[in-house]
């Protein structure tokens, strides 16, 4: 089993974002299940989904305590949600962030990072900060837990058509292209 | 027959196609492959996505059937019952408020024998303000007279959707239905499912006879739902036949609810337990009882405690209503301790509704087993692995020591 915690704000698509991945997931023959965060969901507030992955049938529709991976399609969530809770050691974090690794808020359980200016290259594709697609590219980028070719025949398959399908494909490809991919090296506590 | 699942899930037939959908999603498609004549809605969270993919089926040309928006729900129930007395097959989805709302016309369907199928995409009740999943919609109308089956997976919400028309329409049964599926983890959980084939799905229908008994027809016209009862003449007698008869209807669906799923299951590959499900309740000394998609999290919790050496299992219940004791006393024959899981309150008896069934059930058993009430997944609010961990945890004490008549409610200090 492998687990993500989508983190975003209302209006830039993290709920769209894990059912994207769920069904790149599917196309590779895995079996895949998203929850969205509930509520009455409005535009900047920050909101949460989760993906979880497996070989086998998944059984647990419940929400996710211990993920493996958080991708943060945000740049400036970190200031007002803890969104390391329960991280697992050793895991990965993909931000959405135009900062230099130093920069960038982190917590001890994030062994590997994947950095992506999402905002800054979403404002040139859409004219918009939309930025989940681009952070589903980053995420491929980072783990490889997905490959490219199945999160664009997802995006090929979904309600996505013509200029909108066009620029989400760019979007995806650019994401993996300018995602920075970096090992966090921890000295061993004396 | 077999009340319990496979083990191992049928290998899919070759014509399924696999897509990923919600479970909201899932239902609107179930209903498309139904065939309905026609539908009202009213959107209501967190139902309203089951609607809209109605709604957008119908206008996409997917789905051939009349869509009433009427203003409200008694107005939807009330525009789906003429529907019926005209021969058609009817569908509709509410929950919470939107059920309340319901109600007059809801107490009538079960009572003129209309075999509507409706979805609950169950939601708590309010007060205190809330727009999250929890039984207490679904619990609360438990004693109207309608058939109401409770599903765990995505899948199992698009196959027993379709399957709650030909339970309806049954002749033995002429009886609607609720297909209950558990607002936010099922209504917006994501799964892969296998999509039927519609002629698979035409054969395993067969030939629509919706409301043969009693049909509006300006040629033969009837009086419906008159006036009966009161203390005179055939009043009383009359009065009480209609009641029996929807009590033989609800007895008669526990044996159609199985023989509707076994044919299911030959033609699509997919098998569920119809009525009650018992999951590794073979040498089991105690068990936990579950409703709804909670029960996937309890399942990996029980296999985590059988390979610590537990002996414990988990009775799932499909059907609540009507409430399935004589298959249920088979699930309990051996079992020495039990923990309920509810995901709704029972107000009169400081216990969960579903606990409170199954005392009814344990009494007929004339053994005594020591029971605990369990409450949790309220509003919205989570059942996980640890959840159930505990349950399993305080269901083996009962072995060994006394039960609380107070229930544990899960998530109260999370």
């Amino acid at each position: 089993m492998y687990e993500v915690r989508f983190h975003g704000r209302g209006g830039q698509g993290a709920v769209t974002a894990a059912a994207m991945l769920a069904a790149a997931l599917l196309e590779e023959g895995k079996y895949a299940v998203s929850i969205p965060s509930f509520g009455f969901e409005r535009r900047g507030a920050p909101v949460v989904s989760f993906l979880r992955r497996s070989d086998k049938p998944i059984r647990q529709m419940t929400n996710i305590y211990a993920p493996d991976c958080l991708i943060c399609v945000d740049p400036t969530l970190t200031r007002s949600v803890d969104i390391f809770a329960g991280l697992k050691p050793g895991g990965t974090l993909v931000q959405a962030s135009n900062k230099p690794l130093a920069e960038v808020t982190l917590a001890p359980n994030v062994a590997t990072v994947g950095l992506c200016d999402a905002i800054g290259i979403a404002l040139e594709i859409f004219k918009k900060p939309i930025t989940n697609t681009l952070m589903l590219g980053a995420f491929a980028r980072t783990t490889g837990v997905v490959s490219l070719e199945a999160l664009k025949r997802s995006l090929e398959d979904s309600d996505f058509r013509d200029a909108g399908l066009k620029q989400n494909l760019l979007a995806l490809e650019r994401g993996y292209k300018e995602t920075t991919v970096h090992t966090i090296e921890r000295r061993a506590v004396a | 027959m077999s009340t319990t699942t496979l083990e191992a899930p049928v290998e899919a037939k070759p014509k399924q196609k696999v897509i990923l959908c919600e479970g909201n999603e899932a239902a609107a498609l179930g209903v498309a492959l139904a065939r309905p004549d026609m539908v009202a809605v009213y959107p209501i969270t967190p139902q309203s996505s089951l609607v809209e993919h109605v709604a957008k089926l119908i206008a996409d040309g997917r789905m051939d059937a009349d869509i009433v928006d009427a203003e409200g729900e008694h107005s939807v129930l009330s525009v789906l019952q003429g529907g019926a007395l005209a021969g058609a097959r009817t569908y509709t989805a509410t929950c919470g408020p939107g059920l309340a709302f319901m109600f007059e016309p809801y107490f009538r369907t079960s009572g003129m024998r209309l075999p509507i199928v409706m979805s609950i995409v169950t939601r708590d009740g309010i007060t205190p303000q809330s727009v999250w999943g929890g039984h207490q919609d679904a619990m609360t109308v438990r004693e109207v007279g309608w058939v109401q089956v409770y599903c765990e997976t995505v899948q199992e919400v698009l196959d027993t959707t379709i399957m709650a028309f030909k339970i309806a329409e049954h002749h033995d049964v002429m009886l609607p239905v609720n297909v209950c599926l558990d607002g936010n983890y099922l209504s917006y959980g994501t799964s892969r499912v296998e999509l039927p084939d519609q002629a698979e799905v035409d054969a395993f229908m067969g030939v629509k006879d919706v409301n043969w008994h009693v049909a509006l027809d300006p040629l033969r016209p009837m009086a419906v739902d008159p006036l009966t009862g009161g203390s005179s003449g055939r009043g009383p007698s009359t009065f009480v036949r209609y009641r029996k008869g929807q009590c033989r209807g609800m007895q008669n669906s526990l044996r159609v609810i199985e023989e509707v799923h076994e044919e299911w299951a030959k033609r699509f590959g997919r098998s569920y337990a119809p009525l009650v499900e018992d999951y590794r309740m073979e040498d089991a000394d105690y068990a936990i009882m579950t409703l709804g998609s909670m029960s996937g999290a309890g399942k990996d919790a029980i296999d985590e405690a059988r390979d610590a050496g537990k002996k414990v299992g988990l009775i799932k219940i499909k059907t609540f209503s009507p409430f399935p004791v004589d298959v249920l006393m088979k699930s309990l024959k051996n079992v020495r301790a039990l923990g309920v899981v509810d995901r709704s309150v029972g107000f009169r008896w400081n216990c969960g509704p579903m606990y409170q069934e199954t005392l009814g059930a344990l009494y007929r058993l004339g053994r005594h087993v020591p029971a605990q009430s369990f409450i949790g997944g309220l509003a919205g609010a989570d059942i996980t692995v640890g959840h159930f961990h505990r349950v399993i945890e305080a269901t083996e004490a009962l072995l060994s020591g006394p039960a609380s008549t107070e229930p544990v409610w899960l998530n109260e200090n999370d």
